[in-house]
């Protein structure tokens, strides 16, 4: 586990040597490439501002009424049925909408439960393994205006949903 | 589609709002929101012009090219309709390596790349085939250190902290096979119709 984080703190500033030491090798104007490559960077990012804005706005209005915390009162009893433990029905309704609410539940969760709970690791392991779908989709799509998004939308969340099921059952053949 | 999702989260937001007496969290929720993603975009923007402009070298060094031959015989495999020999097979390539090894930072800007990269390819306001597959993987999210779950783990204590990052690794990979199947499947269905 040491090596693995020690591998991923070096890997980025080894990354950079390698790039700059090899385009100096074969005589490039690194500086000037940078530059030109960094403003394509700039204008992506100034056309990301108004999607990534209007769905937080969206997901923040949708979130702070309150409907949010109704659905899953709503889901807890259908979803306990099929023997998906009530306690983690927030996280996997918020994880596809918005990470930093997903962040938020699974840290109330841990503290909540205990990291080494069944619903601390379940949490732990929600969070870990899978990116919020929203987010990918309004960031990816908008940076390049796609209006028509096909099946994205649908992909996404049907892995979602069946990554909180494959989540639930290696967590309990692992630690149950 | 992103109409709908977009204009309903607001719309059923406000009215649920309005009947339950939140609207004042609501009212405050869009001013503070329309502020962090302000603040998001900004974090966002330092990273997007260090990475891009790290991998412009990168792609006239030819590193970006030996990186993607590499891989080839998967990426390929799962982006049938892309050229071969495109700079994109190498930003696609990045982006899968650095989402493995949980660099979510330098991910995002070779996924963005990637994504222009194949608008490019396929000009059009419809997603093409391979922009789902990729959005479709990147949302399953394979990350082999999941470094906020470990921190938080340790913060409250717990005995183990390291003990469901193998969990983790093994859930990312079969969900990301299944949305590699999902998103088949969804095609098939496309073009049978």
């Amino acid at each position: 586990m040491e090596f693995i984080s020690m591998v991923s703190m070096v890997v980025i500033p080894l990354f950079v040597l390698i790039v700059l030491a090899i385009g100096t090798y074969k005589k490039l104007p690194t500086y000037d490439l940078f530059v030109e490559g960094g403003k394509e960077g700039l204008s992506m990012a100034v056309s990301l501002l108004p999607h990534l804005l209007g769905m937080l706005v969206s997901i923040a209005i949708f979130r702070s009424s309150g409907v949010l915390d109704y659905m899953i009162d709503l889901f807890a009893p259908i979803l306990s049925f099929v023997q998906i433990p009530k306690d983690i029905i927030p996280l996997a309704l918020t994880k596809p909408i918005s990470g930093t609410a997903a962040l938020a539940v699974t840290a109330d969760l841990i503290k909540s439960f205990g990291p080494d709970s069944f619903i601390g690791r379940l949490a732990s392991t929600m969070q870990g393994s899978s990116d919020t779908t929203l987010y990918v989709i309004t960031v990816y799509f908008g940076s390049v205006g796609i209006k028509k998004m096909g099946d994205a939308l649908k992909v996404g969340l049907l892995t979602d949903l069946i990554g909180i099921i494959i989540a639930i059952m290696i967590i309990t053949i692992l630690f149950g | 589609m992103v109409h709908l999702i977009w204009a309903g989260l607001a719309c059923i937001g406000i009215v649920y709002a309005l009947f339950n007496g939140t609207i004042g969290d609501v009212n405050e929720a869009i001013f503070s929101s329309a502020n962090e993603a302000i603040q998001l975009v900004i974090g966002l923007t330092s990273i997007l012009v260090f990475w891009l402009g790290l991998m412009k070298i990168a792609e006239k060094a030819n590193i970006l090219a030996g990186l993607s031959r590499l891989f080839r015989p998967v990426v390929s495999k799962l982006f049938p309709d892309l050229p071969r020999n495109h700079p994109v097979m190498g930003y696609i390539t990045s982006n899968f390596i650095a989402n493995i090894f949980g660099l979510g930072n330098a991910a995002t800007p070779l996924g963005l790349k990637a994504m222009k990269e194949m608008k490019q390819l396929e000009p059009s306001e419809q997603a093409s085939r391979s922009m789902v597959t990729f959005l479709a993987i990147n949302t399953a999210g394979v990350t082999l250190i999941p470094t906020t779950v470990l921190a938080l783990r340790i913060q409250h204590g717990s005995v183990a902290p390291t003990e469901t990052v193998a969990a983790t690794m093994i859930v990312s990979i079969l969900t990301t096979t299944f949305a590699i199947i999902i998103d088949r499947l969804f095609h098939y269905k496309r073009v049978r119709k």
